[in-house]
């Protein structure tokens, strides 16, 4: 600790002189502490990752269409491995795609230039926290394929399944899962100490707490969340890797346990954990809605503490993902209550960036059509929430594809449109050079159909009554009708030419970080301070002398004291 | 919902009716949101030599947008939870008097029921003991008593609208009343492990004169 301040002092009076050695490629891009190579690290992980969960819905999203057929480029699904799909497709995506994609990559890469500074205040902590995220990303992977195959809980992971390996038959896979897990909460937890400490300590002179990008202010706050919500889920894991390894019962009710009291503790982590991946896409959003609006946001304050309020709220909603599953039927009442009230600061938030269009000069983008996207699919997976939301309809909705057609609505645009969004928004600076506009507009509408087609047929089959994490529904005469598996087949099909398409993207990215047009400094004709530095920025971000002096807020477009359209945060009245 | 799927239970058309309700609220704002969304879009598109305004979300009639949406939102919330509650209370918490209990045992991966036979008593010797079939009469309300030997099962019966899940260690006691005869899925709805998929069994609803046979028949069957 006392080492990690020595050297932030060290860079303040140095002014990164020392730093302008030689570095080898190994120090430079593995072993770095900067934020913005740290940035990339996530980033490109999180995108390999999303790839492996990609490549699972494709396998056992043909196994569901087509039941028994042998998988191009996987081969027969047996019900072992299919579970082990669907449980690991769940926790890549949320754990080591959106996770850190939205809140590690861009929190590490925008935080620091958008606030003016030099770097993270601990950038040793920035690079061990990348690190143990790199563990937990091997252990994951390891855990595919140790004997008995991988994990086939559920993401959800309830015991007494996930406990004894007698019912869920993967003894070690369980237990790699579940370490996977501990290490990535270890990192994200050292991530967000170092978001909270730069947001509060290292802002460039002049910039006040009203001054900051709301995509500052949201990385910010779901860090805070999550370290409120992961305590409980860490003292649960703990308990179900003593059950599973050492053979207690905690959650065990012949020796005096309790399986609901996991599901307790994880749900108290796994809402919250829903607005901290919401959060940051939220805060993309509306950065990117303002720039090619050329508009100030409707009310920074209001999408400041409507996105409090829900943080807060989150906190006191988790037993609706457990109405059915044996708790006080009372208590179904409170939840319903606290969860229809969440509705009102995410309308607002919606409202807010809906309202934010109007009186605006509206530039289609291509990081605009993600951010317009985001507004447009997100009320689909808000409005569906409300039905699962009231307990009496959540009686039949319960574990259907109702639930898991909704849920991708919402964690969708979170983690695909909002890592779009942001990636192709920040591209030239990370970069240097514009991505290719017409590439990204196929790229965006070949994803943004399919997704639809996907997921609409699974909202009728969960009004169907079709229930989930079911590898062949031919034991059940009411799903396996041809009407039932036309609608599986669409599904299938949309999801294949989907991923088709993120072949364009990975081109696009590859050719034009390679040839694309030079960006210059500031492409968009942004505000924020980030725009005020090199493309790509320079170790320490801007020469020392010249460090941003802050004037006025992030969003002062179309000013009407103004010819340009524009006003950066830096630039003296 | 009828349309997917048949009711056919006393409770289905209130949980069918509750999802309507709340379909026709948010289908509203929903369909009111992306409306403005697209039209505001269209509306304010890039034209060359226009400005865009300067509208700081500070002004009085301009946060109107912005507070009359939210009451009306809040409002709608009342709705749909005085609705939901309701529609809860009388699926969950409110168990009318049974003309007959039977049990339900989940285990991996079969579902067993416990009838209660010629006597109409569980826990009796004339039990009646079957895997994966459920018979039940027609227009008698039941109670059920779900247990489980292993793992967490789910004991749904869509068109009855009911899930509810069993918990090694408890026995948890729900209603159900059948209003259609004919044999539907039962489903094992909470993933219980390699055989999760084929957990499958049927309810059997019968008129009185058939249930009556089937007793009679399945206790000779079981009678030494």
């Amino acid at each position: 600790m006392a080492d990690t301040v020595a050297d932030v002092h060290q860079h303040e009076s140095a002014g990164h002189d020392d730093h302008h050695h030689e570095q080898n490629f190994f120090v430079k891009y593995l072993w770095s502490t900067d934020h913005k190579i740290i940035a990339m690290q996530y980033m490109f992980t999180g995108m390999f990752m999303g790839l492996i969960g990609g490549y699972m819905a494709y396998v056992f999203r043909m196994q569901l269409a087509f039941p028994g057929i042998s998988v191009p480029g996987f081969g027969q699904v047996s019900p072992g491995e299919y579970n082990a799909l669907i449980t690991n497709h769940g926790s890549i995506m949320i754990f080591w795609l959106a996770m850190p994609v939205l809140i590690a990559a861009f929190g590490n890469f925008l935080i620091p230039l958008m606030i003016g500074a030099d770097d993270m205040v601990f950038p040793r902590i920035n690079r061990l926290s990348f690190q143990i995220f790199f563990v937990s990303v091997l252990v994951l992977l390891a855990s595919l394929f140790v004997q008995g195959g991988g994990f086939g809980g559920a993401w959800t992971s309830y015991p007494p399944l996930s406990a004894e390996s007698t019912y869920n038959l993967t003894d070690l896979g369980s237990s790699l899962w579940l370490l996977a897990v501990a290490l990535e909460f270890v990192a994200f937890l050292l991530g967000g100490i170092n978001f909270i400490t730069t947001l509060m300590n290292s802002r460039a002179p002049g910039m006040k707490a009203y001054d900051i990008p709301i995509v500052c202010w949201m990385i910010v706050i779901a860090s805070i969340l999550f370290m409120l919500s992961v305590g409980p889920l860490i003292a649960g894991a703990v308990m179900l890797l003593f059950d599973q390894v050492l053979n207690t019962g905690f959650y065990d009710p012949t020796r005096g346990g309790d399986p609901i009291l996991w599901q307790h503790l994880f749900w108290f982590f796994g809402h919250p954990e829903v607005y901290v991946v919401l959060l940051p896409a939220i805060g993309i959003t509306v950065d990117v809605i303002a720039t090619f609006a050329r508009k100030k946001i409707f009310g920074y304050k209001l999408v400041l503490y409507t996105a409090v309020a829900t943080g807060v709220l989150s906190f006191f909603v988790w037993a609706h993902h457990q109405f059915v599953a044996g708790i006080d039927p009372r208590m179904a009442n409170v939840f319903t209550i606290t969860t229809l009230l969440i509705s009102v600061p995410i309308a607002e938030l919606l409202f807010v960036m809906i309202a934010t269009l109007y009186g605006g000069s509206i530039r289609l983008t291509t990081p605009m059509l993600w951010a317009l996207a985001f507004i447009a699919e997100f009320l689909i997976g808000g409005v569906t929430g409300i039905f699962l939301g009231a307990s009496g309809a959540d009686i039949y909705f319960h574990d259907t594809y109702f639930v898991l057609a909704h849920f991708h609505y919402t964690f969708f645009p979170i983690a695909i449109i909002g890592t779009f969004c942001g990636f192709t928004y920040w591209f030239p600076k990370m970069f240097g050079r514009m991505m290719n506009e017409t590439l990204g507009k196929i790229h965006f509408w070949g994803t943004i159909i399919p997704f639809n087609f996907i997921f609409i047929p699974l909202f009728v089959l969960g009004m169907g009554g079709q229930h989930r994490r079911i590898y062949n529904f031919q034991h059940f005469p009411e799903l396996a009708g041809p009407e039932m598996y036309q609608l599986r087949e669409i599904a299938t099909i949309s999801l294949l030419i989907m991923l088709a398409f993120q072949a364009v993207f990975f081109y696009n990215m590859i050719h034009s970080w390679l040839k694309g047009e030079k960006a210059g400094k500031n492409p968009w004709k942004s505000n924020t301070l980030e725009w005020t530095t090199e493309s790509p920025p320079p170790h320490g971000n801007w020469p020392p002398d010249q460090m941003p002096v802050v004037y006025r807020g992030p969003y002062e477009y179309a000013h009407p004291d103004r010819e340009e359209d524009y006003w950066p945060q830096d630039e003296p009245a | 919902m009828d349309r997917f799927l048949l009711q056919a239970s006393t409770y289905a058309s209130s949980i069918d009716g509750l999802i309507l309700l709340i379909g026709v609220l948010v289908g509203f704002w929903f369909l009111l949101a992306e409306g403005l969304f697209f039209w505001l879009i269209w509306r304010f598109r890039a034209r060359p030599g226009e400005k865009s305004q300067y509208l700081t979300g500070k002004e009085k009639h301009v946060k109107r947008w912005i507070t009359i949406p939210h009451a009306l939102v809040l409002l709608c919330d009342v709705f749909i939870i005085i609705g939901s509650v309701r529609v809860w209370y009388d699926v969950k918490q409110q168990l009318p008097e049974p003309d007959s209990t039977i049990r339900v045992i989940g285990q991996q991966w079969v579902w067993s029921f416990q009838h209660p036979g010629p006597d109409n008593v569980l826990d009796t010797d004339d039990d009646i003991y079957t895997a994966n079939d459920l018979h039940v009469e027609i227009d008698k309300t039941y109670h059920y008593k779900l247990e489980s030997r292993d793992v967490l099962h789910d004991f749904s019966v869509p068109v009855f609208r009911l899930k509810q899940d069993a918990i090694p260690g408890r026995s948890i006691t729900g209603w159900f009343r059948p209003t259609v005869a004919g044999d539907f899925d039962i489903q094992c709805a909470e993933i219980c492990g390699i055989g999760h998929g084929i957990m499958a069994a049927r309810i059997h609803i019968e008129d009185a004169n058939t249930h009556a046979q089937w007793i009679s028949a399945a206790s000779a069957a079981t009678t030494p």
